[in-house]
């Protein structure tokens, strides 16, 4: 999975004087403002943060309402997805049309037809829509497959991506790994048999 | 794979047939519509002016041509990919304007399939679709006009079922797309002016979004929608609005209980129990706000039913103090918070009463939302017929405790203004006592509790001459036939319904006045309430002699009354449960219906106006 990075991020958080009695979690409800928000300043999706308080010293603002900033020192989780990383989602739906993924719980994606490889086939089998590969019947998309698509673009403003699973290394997660091990263990054979 | 072949295909754009009947046909149309949207960018629109075209027909149009556009909308859902924000824009404002109302089922059900399509292939139309759904909230004139017409009534949920299917579908597929929903549905609530069924229609539309999963998200913000417009209707209709009754009753004068006018002639100016029957703007905002209080009423038994009722209390109290708990003058809205305690006893009932009672007690609410809330509690502690006495006086005895302390730390003389909470707590007190004492006194532990009561209103202070007199009048009366405890100073209260003293400690708000849960001079949420309310009439004083043989007799005299028992089944039953005189027997049904209106009577203890 691509896309998640972690950031230290040293802020300034601006506390209404009302709420000065628990700044700490004056603190965390203005930053839990920010969760699931593309905001450009992180460059990203800020999904989880973790903060502490440096200083027990703080800036008062002049004005009608005395605000007062405090320094804070955080470490953000951030979701950004770059075009053509690759990233993993559940798939809720499958149609002719299209597949409909969802990314970390909260990220729709949709790779439409004209976005899926050759490889694979609409099928109706028992009565549930799938996809199926060419090249192996067990390479199967259907609802609840963990799909690992590509990065075409990312709607930032309804965290909407646009997926493809065009190249080789996309499609269900559990039959890329596993075809993954077997390759490592043919290698591995290989490089025994070349010794011996 | 498919797409791309289908858009470079030069087949022929013209003359295209859209009806399909088989799988085959059904992705020939896919073809031709692809070609047609993809013949925009090559200069060609011939094709998809034509497809546009399409899109004007409606339920009245022949069968063929709805046959037509439904196969093009079913083709469009397939073809979503191939649509282009800029390129395809009449196409996509021609599918936008579309309104479920006016289409036939095949068509509407196409149709939704589309907005489904493009709402979770492309972030751009999101905003776009759900838009369009909630439109469809909305019903048009027709509908509005024979709104209980079976036809009418029949489309309706055609089209309003396919609404919520398809917002519920979108949000499972678009995670966040509640959140985009939220905005959408408060700019689309009809505006305040508008007082027709729309709002009925619209408002049950948002309750039954939050009834769904998308509630789960977003139920909080919903109910506090409909609870806003509910405040603001209520608003809207002035007490003048409401009859005046002879200022010169106490607020505990019952007109069944004087023998004087035992029997009133049918003559006589009535009592009206309902808002004025007039048919001023007023009459209509009442009876929007009644039809919507029904509704929200219907709602919180549904969430009853399905067990979801505490989970939406915890919502409905946020928007409860958000909106109403320092609304001067709110008069029915807070019924929602009665009904939603009734049905729910145990729960949501102890947990309103333990929230007020914590906003009265916190020092750092302001005064007068401390004010109001121990109104609100004292109110719904004497009202609430579904309140067992234990958690009523467990209730008291924290106001008690509570007040006791304040005499131990205070030593100062009557300052009303000074005061002001002090005085609220005691008046509260006093109020819950004058309509539960008898039971309370019944309970030796619970009677125990209320010892440090005494020494409160012998206190300095001096609560009995600051409260309001009749409920001192009331309480004393009371407290002196109950053997609660022994006042030696005498006061006269004749006729006073409330004194300078009152006055200065209810402030500018008059908060000494307020009794938030006064009988709801509303028509139908009014049954819906009263088999749970503790009117007056009701409430045995502890003056009062054991009246049981009497009650019996009165339940055999209604049972002898001719009359349609089935029409009137909730009059019985409340006026069953009434503890009014024997000497009464309903003549009529018009005298009936005056019985029934009587809680204007008691009225005057919430209308700082008529005072």
């Amino acid at each position: 999975m691509e896309g998640l990075k972690l950031s230290d991020a040293e802020l300034m958080v601006y506390i209404h004087p009302s709420k000065s009695r628990n700044v700490r979690k004056a603190i965390c409800r203005e930053l839990s403002s920010l969760l699931f928000q593309y905001d450009e300043t992180f460059d990203g999706v800020l999904l989880a943060y973790d903060l502490t308080v440096g200083s027990k010293q703080a800036k008062i603002l002049a004005g009608l309402t005395p605000y007062f900033g405090v320094r804070v020192n955080t470490k953000l989780l951030l979701f950004n997805p770059k075009p053509n990383s690759l990233v993993e989602g559940k798939i809720l739906k499958v149609s002719l049309e299209s597949i409909h993924v969802v990314v970390l719980g909260f990220s729709a994606a949709v790779i439409t037809d004209v976005d899926i490889r050759e490889e694979f086939k609409y099928r109706m089998k028992d009565g549930e829509e799938c996809f199926v590969s060419r090249s192996d019947k067990d390479h199967v998309l259907k609802v609840g497959t963990m799909l690992r698509l590509q990065v075409q673009s990312f709607d930032e403003e309804v965290m909407h991506i646009a997926g493809s699973l065009i190249p080789a290394n996309t499609g269900c997660v559990k039959w890329l790994e596993k075809k993954n091990d077997e390759e490592a263990l043919h290698m591995d054979r290989d490089r025994k048999r070349r010794k011996l | 794979m498919g797409a791309s072949e289908a858009v470079t295909d030069p087949s022929s754009l013209y003359q295209m047939d859209y009806m399909a009947n088989d799988f085959d046909s059904d992705t020939a149309v896919v073809h031709t519509v692809r070609n047609a949207l993809a013949s925009v960018q090559t200069g060609e629109s011939d094709s998809y002016d034509e497809l546009v075209g399409v899109m004007h027909v409606n339920r009245f149009s022949d069968s063929d041509a709805v046959a037509q556009l439904a196969s093009v909308l079913k083709a469009l859902s397939g073809s979503v990919a191939c649509i282009d924000i800029i390129h395809h824009r009449k196409i996509l404002s021609a599918i936008f304007g579309m309104k479920l109302w006016d289409q036939r089922e095949a068509v509407m059900d196409a149709l939704v399939g589309l907005i489904i399509s493009l709402a979770a292939t492309s972030g751009k139309y999101l905003d776009s679709c759900l838009n369009m759904l909630v439109s469809n909230f909305l019903p048009p004139p027709f509908v509005i006009k024979g709104h209980s017409e079976p036809r009418i009534i029949n489309t309706k949920r055609e089209v309003l079922s396919r609404v919520h299917a398809a917002l519920l579908k979108i949000s499972v597929l678009v995670p966040l797309a509640p959140s985009r929903l939220l905005p959408m549905l408060a700019h689309k609530m009809p505006k305040i002016q508008k007082k027709d069924q729309s709002v009925v229609i619209y408002v049950e539309n948002l309750l039954k979004l939050e009834n769904s999963s998308i509630g789960q998200v977003s139920g909080s913000m919903i109910l506090m929608m409909v609870m806003e417009r509910l405040r603001d209707l209520d608003l809207e209709i002035g007490w003048d609005d409401i009859p005046q009754d002879d200022p010169s009753r106490g607020m505990f004068d019952m007109e069944l209980e004087d023998p004087a006018e035992g029997t009133m002639d049918e003559g006589d100016e009535l009592p009206v129990g309902s808002l004025k029957e007039d048919t001023s703007g007023e009459n209509i905002v009442s009876e929007l706000l009644d039809k919507l209080m029904v509704t929200a009423f219907d709602h919180l038994e549904s969430c009853q039913n399905a067990g979801r009722l505490d989970q939406v209390f915890e919502n409905l109290f946020v928007s409860f103090e958000n909106y109403i708990l320092n609304t001067y003058k709110s008069k029915f809205t807070q019924f929602l918070m009665f009904h939603a305690c009734s049905l729910d006893p145990e729960n949501c009932g102890v947990k309103f009463a333990s929230k007020l009672m914590d906003i009265f007690l916190s020092s750092n609410k302001p005064r007068t939302t401390r004010m109001s809330a121990v109104a609100y509690l004292a109110s719904y502690l004497a009202r609430g017929k579904f309140l067992p006495v234990s958690i009523v006086a467990s209730m008291l005895k924290r106001l008690v405790d509570e007040c006791a302390d304040y005499c131990r730390t205070c030593n100062d003389d009557i300052r009303p203004e000074a005061h002001q909470i002090f005085y609220s707590g005691c008046q509260a007190i006093m109020y819950v006592l004058c309509f539960r004492m008898r039971s309370i006194l019944d309970v030796p532990h619970f009677r125990s509790q209320l010892i440090p009561l005494e020494s409160i209103l012998m206190h300095k202070l001096n609560p009995l001459m600051v409260c309001l007199p009749s409920i001192v009048a009331e309480l004393l009366r009371q407290a002196k036939a109950g053997g609660l405890f022994i006042i030696s100073d005498s006061f006269i209260f004749d006729d006073l319904l409330e004194s300078e003293l009152s006055r200065a400690f209810g402030g500018c708000e008059r908060l000494d006045t307020f009794f938030p849960f006064d009988p709801i001079l509303l028509k139908m949420s009014n049954s819906a309430i009263s088999p749970n309310f503790n009117y007056w009439a009701m409430v045995r004083a502890t003056y009062e002699e054991d009246e049981d043989d009497d009650d019996d007799a009165e339940i055999i005299v209604n049972g002898d009354e001719d009359s349609d028992e089935e029409n009137d089944g909730d009059i019985d039953y409340a006026m069953n449960k009434m503890s009014i005189t024997p000497k009464h027997s309903f003549k009529n049904n018009m005298e009936r219906d005056r019985l029934m209106k009587m809680p204007s009577r008691i009225r005057p203890s919430t209308s700082p106006e008529s005072l």
